[in-house]
Protein backbone atom coordinates (compact mmCIF):
# COMPACT_ATOMS: atom_id res chain seq x y z
CA UNK A 1 0.00 0.00 0.00
CA UNK A 2 1.36 3.60 -1.02
CA UNK A 3 1.73 6.04 1.65
CA UNK A 4 -0.88 8.16 0.09
CA UNK A 5 -3.29 5.09 0.29
CA UNK A 6 -2.28 4.24 4.21
CA UNK A 7 -2.86 7.98 4.83
CA UNK A 8 -6.12 7.87 3.36
CA UNK A 9 -7.16 4.99 5.45
CA UNK A 10 -10.63 4.90 6.91
CA UNK A 11 -11.44 8.44 4.64
CA UNK A 12 -14.65 7.89 2.02
CA UNK A 13 -13.14 8.52 -1.04
CA UNK A 14 -15.61 10.36 -3.93
CA UNK A 15 -15.08 10.45 -8.05
CA UNK A 16 -13.28 13.20 -8.66
CA UNK A 17 -12.45 14.34 -12.47
CA UNK A 18 -9.13 16.31 -12.67
CA UNK A 19 -8.75 16.21 -16.19
CA UNK A 20 -11.95 18.08 -16.51
CA UNK A 21 -12.02 20.48 -13.69
CA UNK A 22 -8.68 21.61 -15.34
CA UNK A 23 -9.81 21.84 -18.72
CA UNK A 24 -12.92 23.98 -17.49
CA UNK A 25 -10.18 26.04 -15.53
CA UNK A 26 -8.39 26.74 -18.28
CA UNK A 27 -11.36 27.54 -20.45
CA UNK A 28 -12.57 30.09 -17.90
CA UNK A 29 -9.37 31.56 -17.11
CA UNK A 30 -8.56 31.98 -20.95
CA UNK A 31 -12.04 33.74 -21.20
CA UNK A 32 -11.90 35.86 -18.45
CA UNK A 33 -8.17 36.80 -19.83
CA UNK A 34 -9.58 37.37 -22.86
CA UNK A 35 -12.43 39.35 -21.81
CA UNK A 36 -9.91 41.93 -19.52
CA UNK A 37 -7.78 42.32 -22.88
CA UNK A 38 -10.59 43.64 -24.82
CA UNK A 39 -12.04 45.79 -23.24
CA UNK A 40 -9.37 47.29 -21.01
CA UNK A 41 -6.12 46.50 -22.96
CA UNK A 42 -3.38 47.13 -21.51
CA UNK A 43 -0.38 50.28 -21.16
CA UNK A 44 2.12 51.38 -23.28
CA UNK A 45 3.61 54.87 -22.17
CA UNK A 46 6.22 55.85 -24.81
CA UNK A 47 9.69 56.01 -23.41
CA UNK A 48 12.02 59.26 -23.00
CA UNK A 49 14.97 60.02 -24.89
CA UNK A 50 17.52 62.30 -24.32
CA UNK A 51 16.66 64.11 -27.47
CA UNK A 52 12.52 64.37 -25.68
CA UNK A 53 14.47 65.43 -22.29
CA UNK A 54 16.98 67.64 -24.40
CA UNK A 55 13.96 69.37 -26.17
CA UNK A 56 11.56 69.38 -23.66
CA UNK A 57 13.62 70.88 -20.83
CA UNK A 58 17.18 72.17 -22.13
CA UNK A 59 18.17 73.47 -19.01
CA UNK A 60 17.61 70.46 -16.88
CA UNK A 61 19.49 68.36 -20.01
CA UNK A 62 22.66 70.47 -19.99
CA UNK A 63 22.76 70.56 -15.80
CA UNK A 64 22.94 67.01 -15.84
CA UNK A 65 25.66 67.21 -18.67
CA UNK A 66 27.67 69.76 -16.58
CA UNK A 67 27.35 67.58 -13.38
CA UNK A 68 28.36 64.31 -15.17
CA UNK A 69 31.64 66.16 -17.13
CA UNK A 70 32.31 68.02 -13.10
CA UNK A 71 31.61 64.87 -11.30
CA UNK A 72 29.03 66.20 -9.28
CA UNK A 73 25.86 64.04 -10.29
CA UNK A 74 24.27 61.41 -8.29
CA UNK A 75 26.15 58.99 -10.25
CA UNK A 76 29.19 60.28 -10.54
CA UNK A 77 29.57 59.32 -6.69
CA UNK A 78 27.22 56.71 -6.76
CA UNK A 79 29.55 53.58 -5.41
CA UNK A 80 29.21 50.35 -6.79
CA UNK A 81 28.88 48.54 -8.82
CA UNK A 82 29.86 51.81 -11.28
CA UNK A 83 32.75 53.48 -9.75
CA UNK A 84 34.31 54.10 -6.11
CA UNK A 85 32.22 56.36 -4.75
CA UNK A 86 29.89 56.52 -1.94
CA UNK A 87 26.69 58.67 -2.41
CA UNK A 88 24.78 55.31 -2.74
CA UNK A 89 26.27 53.04 -0.25
CA UNK A 90 24.00 51.24 2.12
CA UNK A 91 25.07 49.60 4.84
CA UNK A 92 23.59 46.93 6.79
CA UNK A 93 25.11 47.15 10.80
CA UNK A 94 28.51 47.84 9.86
CA UNK A 95 28.49 45.89 6.94
CA UNK A 96 28.03 47.50 3.41
CA UNK A 97 27.36 44.49 1.01
CA UNK A 98 27.45 46.83 -2.16
CA UNK A 99 31.10 47.59 -1.63
CA UNK A 100 32.61 44.12 -0.54
CA UNK A 101 30.95 43.02 -4.17
CA UNK A 102 32.76 46.13 -5.65
CA UNK A 103 32.88 48.00 -9.00
CA UNK A 104 31.41 45.87 -11.65
CA UNK A 105 30.19 47.82 -14.03
CA UNK A 106 32.40 50.53 -14.64
CA UNK A 107 30.55 54.15 -15.24
CA UNK A 108 33.18 57.35 -15.16
CA UNK A 109 30.75 59.57 -15.69
CA UNK A 110 32.77 62.79 -17.20
CA UNK A 111 34.52 60.16 -19.89
CA UNK A 112 31.43 58.26 -20.75
CA UNK A 113 28.41 60.59 -20.85
CA UNK A 114 30.35 63.70 -22.26
CA UNK A 115 34.10 63.33 -22.93
CA UNK A 116 33.87 60.14 -24.84
CA UNK A 117 30.44 60.62 -27.03
CA UNK A 118 31.68 64.81 -28.13
CA UNK A 119 35.64 63.14 -28.83
CA UNK A 120 33.35 60.47 -31.34
CA UNK A 121 31.66 63.01 -32.93
CA UNK A 122 34.19 66.22 -32.85
CA UNK A 123 35.63 65.46 -35.94
CA UNK A 124 32.51 66.15 -37.75
CA UNK A 125 33.24 69.60 -36.28
CA UNK A 126 36.37 71.77 -36.10
CA UNK A 127 34.93 74.21 -33.49
CA UNK A 128 33.84 71.32 -30.81
CA UNK A 129 37.14 69.84 -31.72
CA UNK A 130 38.84 72.51 -30.68
CA UNK A 131 37.09 72.89 -27.73
CA UNK A 132 37.62 69.38 -26.84
CA UNK A 133 40.97 69.64 -27.18
CA UNK A 134 41.41 72.69 -24.79
CA UNK A 135 39.20 71.02 -22.54
CA UNK A 136 41.29 67.99 -21.89
CA UNK A 137 44.65 69.55 -22.07
CA UNK A 138 44.06 71.69 -19.67
CA UNK A 139 45.16 71.47 -15.69
CA UNK A 140 41.97 69.85 -13.46
CA UNK A 141 41.63 73.08 -11.59
CA UNK A 142 41.44 75.14 -14.59
CA UNK A 143 38.76 72.52 -15.65
CA UNK A 144 37.11 73.02 -12.03
CA UNK A 145 36.98 77.03 -12.48
CA UNK A 146 35.66 76.45 -16.22
CA UNK A 147 32.78 74.31 -15.08
CA UNK A 148 32.29 76.19 -11.92
CA UNK A 149 31.34 80.05 -13.91
CA UNK A 150 29.04 77.39 -16.71
CA UNK A 151 27.12 76.13 -13.12
CA UNK A 152 26.53 79.67 -12.27
CA UNK A 153 25.72 80.96 -15.63
CA UNK A 154 23.32 77.89 -15.99
CA UNK A 155 21.80 78.68 -13.31
CA UNK A 156 20.48 82.26 -14.22
CA UNK A 157 19.76 80.95 -17.74
CA UNK A 158 16.20 80.94 -19.90
CA UNK A 159 14.55 78.53 -21.98
CA UNK A 160 12.24 78.62 -24.92
CA UNK A 161 11.26 75.76 -25.62
CA UNK A 162 14.06 73.72 -27.22
CA UNK A 163 15.95 76.99 -27.05
CA UNK A 164 18.38 77.67 -24.07
CA UNK A 165 19.67 81.65 -23.19
CA UNK A 166 23.40 80.93 -21.05
CA UNK A 167 24.71 84.09 -20.52
CA UNK A 168 28.08 85.00 -22.02
CA UNK A 169 30.81 83.62 -19.20
CA UNK A 170 34.68 82.98 -18.47
CA UNK A 171 33.49 79.26 -19.05
CA UNK A 172 36.77 78.45 -21.60
CA UNK A 173 35.72 75.71 -23.63
CA UNK A 174 32.72 74.14 -21.59
CA UNK A 175 30.70 76.54 -23.25
CA UNK A 176 31.03 75.35 -26.73
CA UNK A 177 30.91 71.78 -25.05
CA UNK A 178 27.65 72.11 -23.40
CA UNK A 179 26.36 73.57 -26.79
CA UNK A 180 27.55 70.42 -28.18
CA UNK A 181 25.79 68.10 -25.87
CA UNK A 182 22.54 70.06 -26.25
CA UNK A 183 22.38 69.68 -30.13
CA UNK A 184 23.67 66.29 -30.16
CA UNK A 185 20.94 65.62 -27.14
CA UNK A 186 17.89 67.85 -29.21
CA UNK A 187 18.92 65.46 -32.90
CA UNK A 188 19.13 62.09 -31.27
CA UNK A 189 23.04 61.38 -31.57
CA UNK A 190 22.99 61.24 -27.92
CA UNK A 191 20.68 58.31 -27.23
CA UNK A 192 22.44 56.28 -29.67
CA UNK A 193 26.39 57.91 -28.69
CA UNK A 194 25.67 56.62 -25.03
CA UNK A 195 24.62 53.14 -26.53
CA UNK A 196 27.68 52.17 -28.20
CA UNK A 197 29.80 49.74 -26.94
CA UNK A 198 32.13 47.62 -28.91
CA UNK A 199 29.67 45.64 -30.41
CA UNK A 200 27.69 46.10 -33.37
CA UNK A 201 24.27 44.94 -31.45
CA UNK A 202 23.03 46.53 -28.47
CA UNK A 203 20.97 45.35 -25.77
CA UNK A 204 22.60 46.99 -22.84
CA UNK A 205 20.83 50.43 -21.98
CA UNK A 206 23.59 50.78 -18.34
CA UNK A 207 24.55 54.48 -19.70
CA UNK A 208 21.69 55.99 -20.88
CA UNK A 209 19.19 54.94 -18.56
CA UNK A 210 21.58 56.17 -15.82
CA UNK A 211 21.78 59.29 -17.45
CA UNK A 212 18.19 59.84 -18.39
CA UNK A 213 17.51 58.77 -14.50
CA UNK A 214 20.18 61.27 -12.71
CA UNK A 215 18.50 62.75 -9.96
CA UNK A 216 19.56 65.83 -11.59
CA UNK A 217 17.41 65.24 -14.36
CA UNK A 218 13.88 67.14 -13.39
CA UNK A 219 12.14 65.85 -16.73
CA UNK A 220 11.57 61.87 -15.52
CA UNK A 221 10.88 62.54 -12.09
CA UNK A 222 7.91 65.14 -13.38
CA UNK A 223 7.27 62.58 -15.93
CA UNK A 224 6.66 59.64 -13.19
CA UNK A 225 4.91 62.45 -11.09
CA UNK A 226 2.43 63.01 -13.74
CA UNK A 227 1.81 59.63 -13.98
CA UNK A 228 1.51 58.67 -10.33
CA UNK A 229 4.46 56.25 -10.22
CA UNK A 230 6.35 57.60 -7.26
CA UNK A 231 7.27 55.40 -4.58
CA UNK A 232 4.79 57.97 -2.36
CA UNK A 233 2.12 57.39 -4.93
CA UNK A 234 2.52 53.26 -4.42
CA UNK A 235 4.33 53.41 -7.99
CA UNK A 236 5.73 49.64 -8.00
CA UNK A 237 2.29 48.47 -7.50
CA UNK A 238 0.64 50.95 -10.09
CA UNK A 239 1.50 50.95 -13.83
CA UNK A 240 0.50 54.12 -16.04
CA UNK A 241 -2.74 54.86 -16.69
CA UNK A 242 -4.47 53.61 -14.02
CA UNK A 243 -4.10 50.23 -14.41
CA UNK A 244 -2.82 47.58 -12.13
CA UNK A 245 1.37 47.24 -11.34
CA UNK A 246 3.14 44.68 -9.41
CA UNK A 247 0.20 44.15 -6.60
CA UNK A 248 2.24 41.40 -5.46
CA UNK A 249 4.97 43.95 -3.78
CA UNK A 250 2.40 45.47 -1.65
CA UNK A 251 4.81 44.68 1.75
CA UNK A 252 8.14 45.41 -0.03
CA UNK A 253 6.63 48.75 -1.13
CA UNK A 254 5.21 49.31 2.35
CA UNK A 255 8.42 49.01 4.06
CA UNK A 256 9.06 52.84 2.29
CA UNK A 257 6.54 54.55 3.75
CA UNK A 258 6.67 53.60 7.22
CA UNK A 259 9.08 54.55 9.77
CA UNK A 260 11.97 53.17 10.95
CA UNK A 261 12.92 53.06 7.07
CA UNK A 262 11.91 56.41 6.11
CA UNK A 263 13.62 58.11 9.33
CA UNK A 264 16.44 56.55 11.36
CA UNK A 265 16.93 53.69 8.42
CA UNK A 266 16.35 56.12 5.80
CA UNK A 267 19.98 56.14 4.90
CA UNK A 268 20.22 52.30 4.29
CA UNK A 269 16.38 51.97 3.10
CA UNK A 270 17.01 50.02 0.21
CA UNK A 271 19.68 47.10 1.98
CA UNK A 272 17.00 47.08 4.81
CA UNK A 273 13.50 47.06 2.99
CA UNK A 274 15.65 43.54 1.53
CA UNK A 275 16.56 42.34 4.17
CA UNK A 276 13.62 42.70 5.88
CA UNK A 277 12.02 41.06 3.28
CA UNK A 278 14.34 38.59 2.74
CA UNK A 279 13.69 37.44 6.49
CA UNK A 280 9.62 37.46 5.91
CA UNK A 281 10.07 35.28 2.94
CA UNK A 282 12.17 32.78 4.93
CA UNK A 283 9.77 32.38 7.73
CA UNK A 284 6.76 31.84 4.85
CA UNK A 285 9.03 28.94 3.96
CA UNK A 286 9.84 27.79 6.79
CA UNK A 287 6.59 28.20 8.47
CA UNK A 288 5.89 24.36 8.76
CA UNK A 289 8.61 23.73 11.10
CA UNK A 290 8.46 26.87 13.57
CA UNK A 291 6.73 25.91 16.16
CA UNK A 292 3.99 28.17 17.63
CA UNK A 293 3.49 29.78 13.91
CA UNK A 294 2.72 26.39 12.16
CA UNK A 295 -0.13 25.50 14.45
CA UNK A 296 -1.34 29.49 13.75
CA UNK A 297 -4.38 28.11 11.21
CA UNK A 298 -5.92 25.77 13.68
CA UNK A 299 -6.47 28.69 16.00
CA UNK A 300 -7.35 31.07 13.73
CA UNK A 301 -10.13 28.99 12.28
CA UNK A 302 -11.05 29.69 8.55
CA UNK A 303 -10.65 25.74 7.92
CA UNK A 304 -13.83 25.55 9.37
CA UNK A 305 -15.39 27.56 6.82
CA UNK A 306 -13.70 25.71 4.20
CA UNK A 307 -14.17 22.10 5.76
CA UNK A 308 -17.56 23.24 6.66
CA UNK A 309 -19.60 20.19 4.98
CA UNK A 310 -17.13 17.62 5.95
CA UNK A 311 -17.30 18.63 9.30
CA UNK A 312 -20.89 18.85 9.21
CA UNK A 313 -20.69 15.31 7.84
CA UNK A 314 -18.64 13.92 10.29
CA UNK A 315 -20.90 15.16 13.35
CA UNK A 316 -24.11 13.23 11.90
CA UNK A 317 -21.82 10.18 11.51
CA UNK A 318 -20.84 10.15 14.44
CA UNK A 319 -24.33 10.85 16.30
CA UNK A 320 -25.86 8.33 14.25
CA UNK A 321 -23.43 5.81 15.87
CA UNK A 322 -23.75 7.26 19.25
CA UNK A 323 -27.01 6.94 18.65
CA UNK A 324 -26.65 3.32 17.26
CA UNK A 325 -24.68 2.38 20.25
CA UNK A 326 -27.26 3.65 22.45
CA UNK A 327 -29.75 1.34 21.15
CA UNK A 328 -27.74 -1.84 20.86
CA UNK A 329 -26.74 -1.02 24.72
CA UNK A 330 -30.78 -0.87 25.35
CA UNK B 1 20.57 -4.86 -14.40
CA UNK B 2 20.90 -1.42 -16.80
CA UNK B 3 20.45 1.99 -15.97
CA UNK B 4 17.68 2.36 -17.95
CA UNK B 5 16.05 -0.94 -16.74
CA UNK B 6 16.70 0.63 -12.66
CA UNK B 7 14.90 4.18 -13.68
CA UNK B 8 11.91 2.46 -15.44
CA UNK B 9 11.60 0.38 -12.27
CA UNK B 10 12.19 3.38 -10.08
CA UNK B 11 9.81 5.42 -12.22
CA UNK B 12 7.06 2.39 -12.12
CA UNK B 13 7.12 2.51 -8.15
CA UNK B 14 7.93 5.95 -7.39
CA UNK B 15 5.41 7.89 -9.54
CA UNK B 16 2.58 5.12 -10.68
CA UNK B 17 0.41 6.96 -12.71
CA UNK B 18 -2.00 5.96 -11.21
CA UNK B 19 -1.07 7.91 -8.14
CA UNK B 20 -0.40 11.37 -10.45
CA UNK B 21 -3.73 11.17 -12.03
CA UNK B 22 -5.98 9.80 -9.56
CA UNK B 23 -9.60 9.37 -10.22
CA UNK B 24 -10.99 9.78 -6.91
CA UNK B 25 -10.10 12.34 -3.57
CA UNK B 26 -11.16 12.26 -0.42
CA UNK B 27 -14.39 13.65 0.65
CA UNK B 28 -13.02 16.54 2.61
CA UNK B 29 -11.71 17.92 -1.42
CA UNK B 30 -15.25 19.68 -1.32
CA UNK B 31 -14.79 23.53 -1.50
CA UNK B 32 -14.14 26.40 -4.27
CA UNK B 33 -10.88 27.66 -2.56
CA UNK B 34 -9.43 23.53 -3.74
CA UNK B 35 -10.02 25.09 -7.38
CA UNK B 36 -7.29 28.19 -6.93
CA UNK B 37 -4.23 25.71 -7.29
CA UNK B 38 -5.56 24.25 -10.52
CA UNK B 39 -6.69 28.01 -11.83
CA UNK B 40 -2.78 29.05 -10.87
CA UNK B 41 -1.64 26.24 -13.10
CA UNK B 42 -4.25 27.03 -15.86
CA UNK B 43 -2.88 30.88 -15.68
CA UNK B 44 0.53 30.04 -16.28
CA UNK B 45 -0.54 28.33 -19.69
CA UNK B 46 -2.10 31.18 -20.71
CA UNK B 47 1.21 33.19 -19.81
CA UNK B 48 3.33 30.78 -21.20
CA UNK B 49 1.28 30.41 -24.59
CA UNK B 50 1.36 33.99 -25.17
CA UNK B 51 4.69 34.73 -24.17
CA UNK B 52 5.64 32.48 -26.88
CA UNK B 53 4.16 34.58 -29.59
CA UNK B 54 5.35 37.64 -27.95
CA UNK B 55 8.66 36.18 -27.70
CA UNK B 56 8.21 34.88 -31.26
CA UNK B 57 7.66 38.42 -32.58
CA UNK B 58 10.31 40.11 -30.99
CA UNK B 59 9.90 42.58 -28.13
CA UNK B 60 8.84 45.83 -29.97
CA UNK B 61 6.39 43.63 -31.95
CA UNK B 62 3.52 44.61 -29.92
CA UNK B 63 4.42 48.32 -29.48
CA UNK B 64 3.55 49.26 -33.69
CA UNK B 65 0.79 46.43 -34.07
CA UNK B 66 -2.47 46.39 -32.96
CA UNK B 67 -2.68 42.63 -33.01
CA UNK B 68 0.73 42.25 -30.89
CA UNK B 69 -0.88 44.96 -27.84
CA UNK B 70 -3.75 42.46 -27.81
CA UNK B 71 -1.20 40.14 -27.21
CA UNK B 72 0.57 42.03 -24.71
CA UNK B 73 -2.75 42.80 -23.08
CA UNK B 74 -3.45 39.12 -22.86
CA UNK B 75 -0.53 38.87 -21.14
CA UNK B 76 -0.45 41.46 -19.03
CA UNK B 77 -4.04 40.27 -17.81
CA UNK B 78 -2.71 36.86 -17.61
CA UNK B 79 -0.21 37.75 -15.20
CA UNK B 80 -2.43 39.28 -13.05
CA UNK B 81 -4.95 36.41 -12.92
CA UNK B 82 -1.77 34.05 -12.00
CA UNK B 83 -1.02 35.73 -9.10
CA UNK B 84 -4.44 36.63 -8.05
CA UNK B 85 -4.66 32.84 -8.29
CA UNK B 86 -1.73 32.08 -6.49
CA UNK B 87 -1.99 34.27 -3.64
CA UNK B 88 -5.58 33.01 -2.49
CA UNK B 89 -4.20 29.54 -3.34
CA UNK B 90 -0.96 30.54 -0.92
CA UNK B 91 -3.66 31.80 2.13
CA UNK B 92 -6.06 28.74 1.46
CA UNK B 93 -3.56 26.23 2.00
CA UNK B 94 -2.61 28.43 5.38
CA UNK B 95 -5.24 28.32 6.64
CA UNK B 96 -5.47 24.96 6.15
CA UNK B 97 -2.40 23.60 7.46
CA UNK B 98 -1.67 22.14 4.62
CA UNK B 99 2.09 21.53 5.36
CA UNK B 100 0.84 18.78 8.13
CA UNK B 101 1.29 15.38 7.91
CA UNK B 102 4.66 15.52 6.47
CA UNK B 103 3.89 17.59 3.78
CA UNK B 104 6.65 20.58 5.06
CA UNK B 105 8.28 20.42 1.59
CA UNK B 106 5.19 20.56 -0.69
CA UNK B 107 4.75 23.82 1.21
CA UNK B 108 8.43 24.78 0.69
CA UNK B 109 8.50 24.39 -2.71
CA UNK B 110 5.26 26.12 -3.29
CA UNK B 111 6.78 29.11 -1.62
CA UNK B 112 9.93 29.14 -3.47
CA UNK B 113 7.87 29.13 -6.67
CA UNK B 114 6.03 32.15 -5.43
CA UNK B 115 9.01 33.62 -4.87
CA UNK B 116 10.76 33.02 -8.30
CA UNK B 117 7.10 33.55 -10.01
CA UNK B 118 7.43 37.18 -8.70
CA UNK B 119 11.11 36.98 -10.05
CA UNK B 120 9.74 36.56 -13.18
CA UNK B 121 7.06 39.09 -13.35
CA UNK B 122 9.41 41.68 -12.38
CA UNK B 123 11.98 40.85 -15.34
CA UNK B 124 8.38 41.21 -17.74
CA UNK B 125 8.00 44.62 -16.56
CA UNK B 126 11.44 45.61 -17.04
CA UNK B 127 11.34 44.11 -20.63
CA UNK B 128 8.01 46.24 -21.61
CA UNK B 129 10.34 48.75 -23.59
CA UNK B 130 7.86 51.70 -22.37
CA UNK B 131 8.11 54.39 -19.33
CA UNK B 132 6.88 52.14 -16.88
CA UNK B 133 9.93 49.17 -17.85
CA UNK B 134 12.22 52.60 -18.16
CA UNK B 135 11.12 54.20 -14.26
CA UNK B 136 11.11 50.26 -12.25
CA UNK B 137 14.56 49.76 -14.00
CA UNK B 138 16.28 53.16 -12.61
CA UNK B 139 14.35 53.15 -9.22
CA UNK B 140 15.11 49.25 -8.87
CA UNK B 141 18.72 49.50 -9.75
CA UNK B 142 19.05 51.21 -6.13
CA UNK B 143 17.32 48.13 -4.12
CA UNK B 144 19.65 45.90 -6.38
CA UNK B 145 22.85 47.27 -5.98
CA UNK B 146 22.68 48.24 -2.27
CA UNK B 147 23.02 44.65 -1.74
CA UNK B 148 25.13 43.94 -4.11
CA UNK B 149 23.01 41.98 -6.61
CA UNK B 150 23.15 44.94 -9.31
CA UNK B 151 26.73 43.72 -9.89
CA UNK B 152 25.82 40.87 -11.54
CA UNK B 153 21.56 40.81 -12.28
CA UNK B 154 21.39 44.63 -13.78
CA UNK B 155 18.29 45.58 -13.89
CA UNK B 156 19.73 48.77 -16.63
CA UNK B 157 20.56 45.76 -18.45
CA UNK B 158 17.34 44.95 -21.20
CA UNK B 159 19.25 41.83 -22.77
CA UNK B 160 20.34 40.52 -19.12
CA UNK B 161 16.60 40.90 -18.36
CA UNK B 162 14.46 39.64 -21.37
CA UNK B 163 17.12 36.57 -21.30
CA UNK B 164 15.37 35.83 -17.55
CA UNK B 165 12.31 36.64 -18.71
CA UNK B 166 11.40 34.70 -21.62
CA UNK B 167 14.22 31.46 -20.95
CA UNK B 168 15.67 30.84 -17.06
CA UNK B 169 12.65 32.15 -15.19
CA UNK B 170 9.78 30.59 -16.72
CA UNK B 171 11.77 27.31 -17.13
CA UNK B 172 12.40 26.99 -13.21
CA UNK B 173 8.98 28.34 -12.75
CA UNK B 174 7.32 25.61 -14.47
CA UNK B 175 10.13 22.97 -12.95
CA UNK B 176 8.96 24.17 -9.73
CA UNK B 177 5.24 23.52 -10.35
CA UNK B 178 5.44 20.46 -12.12
CA UNK B 179 7.71 19.27 -8.42
CA UNK B 180 4.98 20.95 -6.31
CA UNK B 181 2.21 18.83 -8.05
CA UNK B 182 3.70 15.56 -7.92
CA UNK B 183 4.33 16.11 -4.36
CA UNK B 184 0.87 17.16 -4.14
CA UNK B 185 -0.44 13.86 -6.05
CA UNK B 186 2.19 11.67 -4.37
CA UNK B 187 1.10 12.60 -0.78
CA UNK B 188 -2.31 13.85 -1.27
CA UNK B 189 -4.70 16.45 0.20
CA UNK B 190 -3.95 17.06 3.64
CA UNK B 191 -6.93 15.92 6.03
CA UNK B 192 -8.82 18.29 7.55
CA UNK B 193 -8.02 19.34 11.51
CA UNK B 194 -9.43 17.16 13.58
CA UNK B 195 -12.65 17.62 15.36
CA UNK B 196 -12.27 19.17 18.40
CA UNK B 197 -15.83 20.37 19.37
CA UNK B 198 -15.35 23.73 17.31
CA UNK B 199 -15.24 22.89 13.89
CA UNK B 200 -18.79 22.08 13.46
CA UNK B 201 -20.43 25.09 15.27
CA UNK B 202 -20.70 27.26 11.39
Amino acid sequence: MSRKHAYYRGVRMAPYDLVKEFLVALGVVTLLVVILAAVLSSPDVRPLTLQSIATTDPQSYVQTALNELDGSSGISDYGPPYNNGTGAVQYIGPISIQQLIGVHIPVSTAQDFVLGPLAQVAPTNPSWKVALDRYNAAPARQQTAWTNAYNTALGKATESGPHLSVARCACGPVTTMMKAMLALGQRGAMDGLLLTNRQFYQTDYTRPLLFTADPDNNVVNARATSLHLLGSQWGVMNETGNYPGQAWLWLYSLFYQIPPYTTAWAANTDALAILSITVLSLVLLFLPWIPGLNRLPRYLGVHRLIWRDWYREEKQKAARTAKHNAEVEA
Amino acid sequence: MSMTRRTQEALASNLPYEELLPSEQPAYVHSYVYLFGVATIAGFIVLIATGIILAAFGPQWWHFSAVGHFFNGLHFWAVQAFFFFMVVHLWATFFQGAWRDGRGTTWAVGVITFLVSILTAFTGYLSQQNFDAQWIAVQAKDAMNSVGVGAFFNVLNFGQMYGFHIVILPIAVAILIAIHLTMVRLRGVVKPYPIDGTEVQR
